[in-house]
């Protein structure tokens, strides 16, 4: 379905929508009060810009010196090329172990590949313990959102979802109990898990260490807790050097959530007594997209959200409109290059405003992506025959001022004579919602041929 | 200084009026200003759908009409905009890099190329100011609410010189108000949803007229209050400018 379909089926619930903008919007303005405060913070960015754009263009160097430095400190690293090797590998390092019980913390990369259900095929239960994922998991949805998963979901319907799930009592959606519910549920998965999968937020080329943001420490009582850690990362998430990470986490909390920092930033580098510790690096499309020089940028993303909580239309149509594993501005770049026909209505699902390029930690020309992408969509998928028509007639009008001037008259015409019921009928999607200007008799520019026609009258 | 006056194509054809009072602004401010009769549209509705290709044209007819003048003006950012940023689609000729050097929008005309802040205009109402945002983060008339940087908006500077006029704030000082050309249509339920938070935004906070440097948002915007039947108006703020009530 398109995403103007799947946002006006959410827009049927205006109550809804409005809660969902204000929610998000309210994040928005926690981000803008903490990054005021941060002297020199669009130099931040720009640091954030260059070291990104100087990794990826020296990507292979970096993964290298990383997978050597990994090895080093006697951690175990694997390669996919796609999801499906990526889902195969993790499979096989659980099945080593007899690997039953798997608790996993944030990761987009595992959502990207369907991890969950290649696992729960093979009869290995998978708990996702941050708790929007624990809420969406049950309540058998996808993240609407890449930092707050669950954010399209009230406390009320939580509520409901944990009684159903976890025979927790009705409470009118108190937070309080509900929280402390989902922590009792987590901590017994935590304590009987036999293995922790990780996402990775930043991977050190120089030492082999690796660092995952979360706020609820969820990502650390797995991997502290369970024998076997699998780290799971896009080709993507590698740093150069440990001091980067001065940059990076203080760029992501803020941009995420207004925070000056991730409540817990936990470096790993070596396996504890006793635990084994994986690495997979995954690929799935990355160095496809790395190959197109128009959208290369678009792997610089740091996933902090902050474009999905600033854009208009994101706020208004919710992150499951986009139908991708990565909603919003960015996932509008990132989705066309993985099916560009698939997500061929997503590039359009803008106003080309630019809000999410200002609000991007590490200046990603969004914007600008979001235009190219709709050049190529035109050009290289099956367009409706009416717009491909419509265009070529709008191409033609407007490169010919005779034309142009009698398609505006009658166009004038029609809005001044014709009844509002007819001009606002079918096709006239405007008109559903909006009224047109009334057609004025001249236009702008017979009433200035006449106005210089008079001045030389006048001078004669 | 010889200045061509560019009026988009559907301020020509359902706005004239902010075309006149463009016009009339300019000559007061003793700017020769000539209206090349030959033109018609940036090729912007084409370019933004994904129909660059179909833009070409249009682009040309453009370059064809304004090569010889040393400013372009033209009360709309977007249009300016897309002029500047996307004519790198077209044969960079000497001509084609002239124009889209030169191509001004009218505020950022006045304020940095004339140096002029107060043009004597007076207009006694509460207004608010919504920043369009190719104006806004593609020409940069301002700074916009995202970025670290010292504030700035050459659209208020000017309209703060109006004798009369009360500068009322928004809640969102610059969230986008969901015309998005062709995305109004192809977006209609989103774009309606945001152009009536917007209107919302400016009738709680005691506008009584809304101004923009783009007619298209105020075009969208107007469509919603009339259906609705609410208490607002809009005009460009050209005609602001204009005004001596």
């Amino acid at each position: 379905m398109s995403h103007s379909k799947l946002a006006g089926i959410f827009n049927k619930d205006e109550k809804k929508v409005d809660w969902h903008d204000k929610a998000l919007w309210f994040v928005r303005h926690k981000r803008d009060l903490s990054v005021h405060q941060v002297k020199g913070w669009e130099e931040l960015r720009n640091l954030g810009h260059g070291i990104k754009a100087h990794t990826l263009s020296h990507l292979d160097v970096y993964l290298e010196q990383f997978e050597a430095n990994a090895l080093k400190n006697g951690v175990q690293v694997h390669w996919a090329a796609n999801g499906d090797e990526h889902n195969q590998i993790v499979h096989s390092i659980l099945k080593a172990d007899n690997a039953k019980k798997v608790v996993k913390s944030k990761s987009m990369l595992t959502e990207e590949c369907h991890l969950n259900p290649f696992l729960e095929a093979n009869d290995i239960e998978v708990i996702d313990t941050d708790l929007g994922e624990r809420i969406v998991q049950l309540a058998k949805e996808k993240p609407s959102h890449i930092v707050l998963p669950a954010i399209h979901k009230n406390k009320l319907e939580v509520d409901e979802l944990f009684q159903e799930h976890l025979g927790t009592e009705p409470c009118d959606g108190d937070p309080q109990y509900l929280t402390g519910e989902a922590r009792k549920h987590l901590r017994e998965k935590f304590i009987h898990a036999d293995a922790a999968i990780t996402g990775v937020n930043f991977a050190i080329a120089e030492n082999g260490g690796f660092v995952v943001c979360t706020n609820e420490g969820n990502a650390d009582m797995g991997a502290h807790l369970a024998p076997i850690h699998i780290a799971c990362m896009g080709v993507e998430k590698i740093i150069p050097k440990q001091e980067h990470l001065g940059v990076f986490l203080r760029l992501l909390a803020r941009s995420a959530t207004g925070q000056p920092i991730t409540t817990y930033s936990s470096h790993f580098r070596k396996p504890g007594k006793g635990v084994k510790m994986h690495i997979v690096i995954v690929d799935n499309g990355r160095s496809k997209q790395l190959s197109r020089p128009d959208f290369r940028a678009s792997l610089h993303c740091i996933r902090c959200g902050a474009c999905m909580n600033t854009c208009p239309i994101y706020r208004r149509s919710g992150g499951h409109s986009y139908d991708a594993t990565i909603p919003g501005p960015i996932g509008s770049i990132l989705s066309p290059g993985k099916d560009l026909t698939k997500y061929s209505t997503l590039p359009f699902a803008s106003t080309l405003c630019g809000s999410c390029s200002d609000v991007c930690p590490v200046k990603i020309d969004i914007h600008t992506q979001l235009y190219k992408w709709r050049q190529i969509i035109g050009k290289e998928t099956p367009q409706p025959f009416i717009k491909k028509k419509s265009m070529a007639a709008m191409g033609k009008i407007f490169s010919k001022p005779s034309l142009y001037g009698k398609v505006g008259a009658v166009a004038r015409w029609a809005l001044r004579t014709l009844p509002k019921s007819l001009i606002n009928a079918w096709p006239n999607i405007w008109g559903k919602t909006r009224d047109l200007p009334v057609g004025p008799k001249k236009s702008f520019d017979q009433w200035y041929k006449e106005r210089e026609n008079n001045k030389k009258t006048d001078q004669k | 200084m010889k200045v061509g006056l560019f009026i988009p194509c559907y301020i020509n054809q359902l706005y004239p009026q902010v075309g006149k009072a463009t016009l009339e602004l300019l000559e007061k401010l003793k700017v020769e200003v000539v209206y090349p009769s030959g033109q018609t549209c940036c090729g912007q509705p084409m370019a933004n759908s994904g129909f660059e290709n179909e833009s070409e044209g249009a682009c040309i007819n453009f370059v064809n009409n304004f090569k010889d003048f040393d400013y372009i003006v033209t009360p709309s950012g977007s249009c300016a905009y897309h002029v500047k940023k996307h004519y790198n689609i077209i044969q960079q000729t000497d001509d084609v890099i002239k124009v889209r050097k030169n191509v001004y929008e009218l505020c950022d005309f006045i304020l940095n190329v004339l140096k002029i802040k107060n043009l004597g205009a007076s207009f006694p109402y509460k207004v608010g100011v919504h920043k369009s945002c190719h104006g806004l983060r593609g020409l940069r008339l301002g700074s916009s609410s995202e970025l670290v940087i010292e504030p700035y908006s050459y659209i208020e500077e000017l309209l703060k010189e109006v004798e009369g006029i009360e500068l009322m704030p928004l809640d969102r000082s610059d969230e986008c108000c969901g015309f998005g050309g062709t995305f109004a249509v192809t977006e209609d339920v989103v774009s309606a949803k945001m152009g009536k938070d917007k209107i919302q935004d400016h009738l709680r906070n005691g506008v009584e007229v809304i101004t923009a440097t783009d007619v298209s948002c105020l075009m969208h915007l107007e469509g919603l209050i009339t259906r609705n039947k609410q208490p607002l108006q809009v005009r460009h703020i050209a005609e602001i400018l204009n005004s001596t009530i």
